[in-house]
C-alpha cells in the first residue's frame, strides 16, 4: 500500500500554520512530488520499505519549514511569529552567519579593524568616563533618605550676600516655619585631641541633635544623637567616623563609650558611622560630630552670654527637610513672611531675609555647567571619531564595490547587504565599547585621582546602571552612525558599472561624501580646540594674576587657641607674642607673621564699617568689610607693600588707642578723592573710634579670580582672636623649619597642635586645582579631536591620490611639474580644512555664552585665542597633507596609465 | 555566505530557463536541475517549492493545477513576461561576470 504522503506532508507543515486553503494546496504539491520521488525509488529497485524511509528522509523537512515560512508570511507576520524562536531561529541563524563573516571581514584587515576599533574606544571611553562623573555629581541623588525633599537654608542680607545663620534666628525660623518637617543647624570645627600621645587636631562639626534623623542615616555601631543629647545641659557627646575609627582604634568595638579628651572637655563616643558617610558638607576628610551642649551648635568655651541669644554674630549652616506636598517655592514664600515679621521685632538696615535652596542645587549647583560644557566638549571628540571610522568605512566601500555588486548579482536582497554591512559597524562599535570601558575605567581613577578634592562628591564616583546603559546606547547609536551611511551606498551598486572596470561616478559621490565628513571633523575639532585655547588663556592670566603678597619662600600653617587654658584674651596676647618672638630668633627665618586668615584660602569674617561723621542713609551705604587680625611684622611676612603711613608696632598694644589698616580698594571706596590716613572708623558700636594709619596693596584673600574687595586690619594685640594662621618668610628647608616651629611651639604649650602645614605655592596651586582639573581633561579632549581630525584630513588626501592615480599620470606626462602637483593636492586639502575652519569659527563664536562661565579675564570671543587655534589647525593640516602631496609628485606617468 | 546567495540566484535563473520553453511541474523542475548539471548543481529540493512560491509572489512565473488525461492533476508553472525579463538580465549579469573572470583569471564559460 502506498504511503499517505498527503498525510505526511501535513504533520510536517502544521508547526507553519498556514491558512487552511494554502495548506491544503502546498501539502498536495508535496504529495505529489514526494509520490513522484518514491515511484523512482521503486523503479530503481528499492525495497518499498527503502523506498518510502529513503524519500521521507531525504527530504530536509527542517529546511522547508524554514524557507516556506518566509516565503509564505508577510514580513510583519514574520516578526511576530515565534517560529523563529522555537526552531532555533532562522534570523537568529542568518544574524549569527553575519556576524561570523563580519568578524572574518575584519580579521582580514588588521590595520583597518584597529584604527576604528581605537578611534572608537577614545571617544566611547572618554564619554563613558565624563558620563560617569556627570552621572555621579548630577544625577544621582545625594546619599541621604529621600534626599530630594533636602533644602539648605541660608541668611540673607541686603537681598544678595547668601551668609550663615545667627543661632537667634535659626531658632526663630526653626520655631516659625510651616514648611519643614525638622530644621537642623551645624557648624565644622577644628577641636584638639589632647591626653593620647601628641595633640592633634581634628577635623570636627558640631551638629544639631536630630541632624543625622533629619538625614535619615543611621550608625554602624552604636546610635546616632537621640533628642535627649539636644536639650540644654546636655553632656558631650561624639559620633566618629569610620575611617578615624579605624585609624585611632584600630575598629575595636569597645571604642564606643569611652571618652575623648577635646579641647580640654571630656566627650563620650556614641556611634561610628559607616565608611563612605559625608555630612551635608561632603567632606572625605571629617573625624567627628559631637552635639551642642546649649541646643544650638558652638563650641565657645570662651563665650559668657547664652549662645542661644546671639543675634548679630552668625556662625550656623541650616539644613531642612521640606514637608510632603511643600516645594521650594512655597517654602521660600514661607520664610518670607516670617522675615518680615522678625525685621519689625528687631530692625536692621539691612533687612532680614532667608533663602531655600535645593540641598542638591546647593552641593553640585556650582559645578555643573563645568561638568555640562566638559560633557559637550567629549560628545564633539565622539562625532569626530564616528565622522572619521565613517570615512574608513567608505574607503573600504569603495573597495569592496565590486564584492557587493557581485554578491546582489548572485541574489542578496539589498536589505541583506545593508544589513551585513551594519552588523559589520556594530561589531566595530561593539569593540570599540569594550575598549571604550577599559579607557573610561582607566580614566575614571585618573579623574579620581586628581579632582577628589575638586568637585563634590567626585569619590562617590563608580560604574552604576546608568552608565552602563549610557555607553551601550551611546555604542549602539555610534554604530548606526557611521555604518548606515556606507552601508546604504554601499547597497545600491549599479550592477552592470560596478562590474565593468572603472566606476567613477559612484566614486565621486562618496568622495564629496568623505570631503564633507572632513569638513565637518575640521569644525568640530576647532571648536574644542577653541575652547581648551580660551581655558590655557585664561588659566595664563588667573597665574599672572598679582596676589598681593610674595609666595615664595612662605611657610603657613594654622593653631587654635580654642581651649580652656586660652579662654582669657590676655592669655591668647601673651602666646602670640611669645610664639612670635621664638620663632622670629630661629636662625633663617626673615620674617613671622600672625594673623587670622590664610591669604587666598578666604576670609573668616567680615563686618560692617562705621566711618565718624558719615551716617548711614541707606542700606546701600553699608561697607561691608573683611575683618583681619594681624602682628606687627605680617604684612613683611607676606611681602605686601605698604602705600601710605605705617604698619603696625609693638606700641600697638591693648592700652595704646585703636588703630586701623586699610587696603587700597576699600581706600578707593569711601575716600575716593581724599587722604585716608587719620580719618576715624569702627566696626562695633560699643568701641571707641578708631584711626587709619596706613594703606596697603590689596592681598588676594579670596581667591585669585575674584575682584579686591574691601579689607581692614586691626593688632592682634588689641583684638585677640582664637584661631590663629601663621606665616614664616624664610629659604629653610620646610622640614628644617618645621622642626624649629614644633619646638618653639611645644615650648610654650605642649598641647597645642600644629595643622594645615603649606608652603603658600601649595595653598595657591590648590585655589587653582579645580580649574587645572578642567583645563587638563579639556586639553586632553582638545589633543585627540585635534588627532583625530589629523588622521581625517590624512586619509582623504590619501585614498584620492590614489583614486586620482591615473589623471595625476596625465597632468605629468603632459609637462605638470612637482610643484603644480603638490600644490593641487595641497590646495584641495586645504580647501577642505578652511571651510572646516570658518564653519569651526563661526560655530564658537556661536557658543561664547557656554565656554564663557568657565573663563576668567579673557572674552569668549578673543581674537588671539581664534588666530592662534585656526594658525594651528592650518599647521597640522598641512602636516596632514603632505605626505600625500609628496606621494602624488612620485606618481611615475607610464605605469599610472599602463595601470588601467 | 557565498555559497548560499550563489545558490539563491543561480536557481532561480536555472528554473526560469527550464520554464522559458514550456511549463513544467516542480518534480520535474527538481529532477532537470539534477541531470542537465550532472548533479553538480546540487540544491535541497526542499528549498525548491518555497523558492518556487516566491518568484511566483513576484510575478516572475505562474504556478496552475492542470488535469491531463490519464493523469492526475499537478501544479504546472510558467514563464510571465516579468520572469522573462529578469532572466534576461540574469543571462547577461552572468555572462558580465563570467567575461570579468576570464580577464582576470582566463575563465571562459563553457
Amino acid at each position: 500500500m502506498n504511503p499517505d504522503w498527503k498525510q505526511i506532508a501535513r504533520e510536517h507543515l502544521a508547526v507553519l500554520r498556514l491558512p487552511a486553503k494554502r495548506e491544503i494546496e502546498i501539502v498536495e504539491e508535496l504529495a505529489l512530488h514526494l509520490e513522484a520521488a518514491y515511484e523512482d525509488a521503486l523503479a530503481d529497485g528499492w525495497s518499498e520499505s527503502e523506498a518510502r524511509t529513503h524519500t521521507v528522509q531525504s527530504y530536509d523537512w527542517r529546511l522547508l519549514e524554514c524557507e516556506l515560512s518566509r516565503a509564505e508570511q508577510s514580513p510583519s507576520m514574520r516578526a511576530l511569529h515565534p517560529l523563529s524562536e522555537r526552531k532555533g531561529g532562522v534570523q537568529m541563524e542568518l544574524l549569527i552567519q553575519d556576524v561570523r563573516f563580519g568578524a572574518r571581514v575584519l580579521l582580514k584587515h588588521p590595520g583597518f579593524t584597529l584604527i576604528a576599533v581605537l578611534t572608537l574606544a577614545l571617544g566611547i571611553g572618554a564619554n563613558t568616563a565624563i558620563f560617569s562623573v556627570v552621572n555621579t555629581v548630577l544625577l544621582r541623588p545625594l546619599p541621604y533618605k529621600d534626599a530630594g525633599q533636602l533644602v539648605s537654608v541660608w541668611e540673607v542680607q541686603n537681598k544678595v550676600a547668601q551668609s550663615m545663620f545667627a543661632p537667634a534666628e535659626f531658632l526663630d525660623h526653626q520655631s516659625q516655619n510651616h514648611s519643614f518637617t525638622d530644621m537642623a543647624a551645624y557648624r565644622s570645627m577644628y577641636l584638639t585631641l589632647t591626653g593620647q600621645g601628641e595633640p592633634e587636631q581634628l577635623d570636627g562639626m558640631i551638629v544639631s541633635a536630630n541632624l543625622f534623623s533629619l538625614l535619615g542615616v543611621s550608625a554602624e555601631r552604636g546610635r546616632i544623637f537621640e533628642p535627649e543629647d539636644g536639650r540644654a545641659g546636655a553632656s558631650r557627646v561624639a559620633i566618629i567616623s569610620h575611617n578615624f575609627w579605624q585609624e585611632r582604634f584600630g575598629g575595636d568595638p569597645n571604642a564606643i563609650g569611652k571618652t575623648l579628651t577635646l579641647s580640654d572637655e571630656p566627650v563620650m563616643i556614641i556611634g561610628v558611622m559607616p565608611p563612605g558617610f559625608q555630612d551635608p558638607s561632603l567632606s572625605n576628610e571629617r573625624q567627628i560630630w559631637i552635639n551642642p551642649r546649649n541646643v544650638v551648635p558652638d563650641w565657645s568655651p570662651n563665650l559668657i552670654v547664652d549662645v542661644r541669644s546671639i543675634r548679630d554674630t552668625a556662625f550656623l549652616r541650616v539644613i531642612a527637610r521640606l514637608k510632603p506636598n511643600v516645594n521650594v517655592a512655597q517654602a521660600q514664600t514661607d520664610l518670607d513672611a516670617i522675615a518680615a515679621r522678625l525685621q519689625q521685632q528687631y530692625p536692621r538696615p539691612s533687612g532680614h531675609g532667608a533663602r531655600v535652596v535645593s540641598l542638591h542645587e546647593q552641593t553640585v549647583g556650582s559645578v555643573r555647567p563645568t561638568l555640562l560644557i566638559l560633557l559637550g566638549a567629549v560628545s564633539l571628540v565622539l562625532l569626530i571619531a564616528c565622522a572619521n571610522v565613517t570615512s574608513l568605512m567608505l574607503t573600504r566601500a569603495t573597495e569592496r564595490y565590486r564584492e557587493m555588486a557581485i554578491r546582489t548579482a548572485l541574489g542578496a536582497s539589498r536589505w541583506r547587504i545593508v544589513r551585513q554591512l551594519l552588523v559589520e559597524s556594530l561589531l566595530l562599535s561593539g569593540l570599540g565599547c569594550v575598549g571604550g570601558f577599559l579607557f573610561a575605567f582607566w580614566s575614571m581613577r585618573l579623574i579620581l585621582a586628581s579632582g577628589r578634592n575638586e568637585i563634590p562628591r567626585l569619590s562617590e564616583m563608580g560604574l552604576d546602571y546608568r552608565v552602563f546603559i549610557f555607553t551601550l546606547v551611546i555604542s549602539v547609536l555610534t554604530g548606526l552612525v557611521f555604518g548606515l551611511a556606507p552601508a546604504l551606498a554601499a547597497a545600491k551598486p549599479d550592477l552592470n558599472s560596478a562590474l565593468k572596470e572603472g566606476s567613477a561616478n559612484t566614486t565621486s559621490a562618496r568622495n564629496r561624501l568623505r570631503q564633507t565628513l572632513v569638513v565637518a571633523e575640521v569644525a568640530l575639532a576647532s571648536v574644542v580646540l577653541i575652547g581648551a585655547g580660551l581655558l590655557v588663556s585664561s588659566f595664563a592670566r588667573l597665574l599672572a594674576v598679582k596676589p598681593g603678597f610674595n609666595q615664595e619662600h612662605l611657610l603657613t600653617m594654622r593653631i587654635s587657641l580654642a581651649n580652656q587654658r586660652y579662654l582669657k584674651s590676655v592669655e591668647r596676647k601673651r602666646f602670640v607674642s611669645e610664639l612670635n618672638a621664638r620663632l622670629e630668633a630661629v636662625p633663617g627665618v626673615e620674617s613671622v607673621g600672625i594673623g587670622d586668615d590664610l591669604p587666598i584660602a578666604g576670609t573668616d569674617s567680615s563686618t560692617n564699617l562705621k566711618i565718624q561723621d558719615r551716617p548711614l542713609t541707606s542700606p546701600n551705604d553699608l561697607v561691608s568689610v573683611g575683618l583681619h587680625v594681624i602682628s606687627p611684622h605680617y604684612f613683611d611676612a607676606l611681602g605686601t607693600r605698604l602705600l601710605k603711613g605705617r604698619v603696625f608696632t609693638e606700641h600697638d598694644a591693648a592700652d595704646a588707642p585703636s588703630v586701623f589698616i586699610i587696603n587700597e580698594t576699600l581706600a578707593r571706596r569711601c575716600w575716593p578723592n581724599e587722604d585716608p590716613l587719620g580719618k576715624r572708623i569702627r566696626y562695633n558700636s560699643n568701641d571707641p573710634w578708631g584711626e587709619i594709619v596706613g594703606v596697603v596693596e590689596d592681598v588676594k584673600f579670596d581667591g585669585l579670580h575674584l575682584e579686591s574687595t574691601p579689607h581692614l586690619f586691626e593688632p592682634y594685640q588689641q583684638n585677640a582672636w582664637s584661631f590663629l594662621v601663621v606665616t614664616i618668610r624664610s629659604p629653610l628647608e620646610k622640614g628644617t623649619l618645621l622642626a624649629a616651629v614644633r619646638r618653639d611651639v611645644a615650648a610654650l604649650d605642649p598641647n597645642l597642635p600644629i595643622s594645615n602645614v603649606r608652603m603658600m605655592e601649595e595653598v595657591i596651586a590648590q585655589s587653582l586645582a579645580t580649574r587645572r582639573f578642567v583645563l587638563l581633561l579639556f586639553g586632553l579632549f582638545a589633543g585627540l579631536a585635534l588627532l583625530v581630525a589629523t588622521i581625517g584630513i590624512y586619509g582623504v588626501l590619501s585614498a584620492s591620490v590614489s583614486q586620482r592615480t591615473r589623471e595625476l599620470g596625465v597632468r605629468i606626462a603632459l609637462g605638470a611639474t612637482k610643484s603644480n602637483v603638490r600644490r593641487l593636492i595641497v590646495g584641495q586639502g586645504l580647501k577642505l580644512v578652511l571651510s572646516g575652519l570658518v564653519i569651526g569659527l563661526v560655530s564658537a563664536l556661536a557658543l561664547k555664552r557656554v565656554i564663557g562661565k568657565l573663563l576668567f579675564g579673557v572674552s569668549p570671543t578673543d581674537p588671539t585665542t581664534f588666530f592662534v587655534i585656526a594658525f594651528l589647525m592650518i599647521a597640522v593640516a598641512l602636516l596632514a597633507c603632505w605626505i600625500p602631496a609628496r606621494r602624488a609628485t612620485k606618481v611615475d606617468p607610464l605605469s599610472a596609465l599602463r595601470s588601467e | 555566505m557565498l555559497n548560499k546567495e550563489v545558490k539563491r540566484g543561480s536557481t532561480e535563473m536555472l528554473i526560469l530557463a527550464l520554464v522559458e520553453d514550456r511549463q513544467r511541474h516542480g518534480y520535474e523542475i527538481a529532477k532537470l536541475i539534477e541531470q542537465r548539471s550532472d548533479g553538480v548543481l546540487q540544491f535541497h529540493v526542499a528549498s525548491l517549492y518555497p523558492l518556487l512560491y516566491r518568484m511566483e509572489k513576484r510575478g516572475l512565473i505562474k504556478g496552475m493545477w492542470i488535469e491531463k488525461p490519464g493523469q492526475r492533476r499537478r501544479r504546472f508553472y510558467k514563464l510571465m513576461p516579468e520572469g522573462k525579463r529578469a532572466l534576461n538580465e540574469h543571462r547577461q549579469t552572468w555572462s558580465d561576470f563570467f567575461a570579468a573572470l576570464d580577464r582576470v583569471a582566463k575563465i571562459k564559460p563553457a
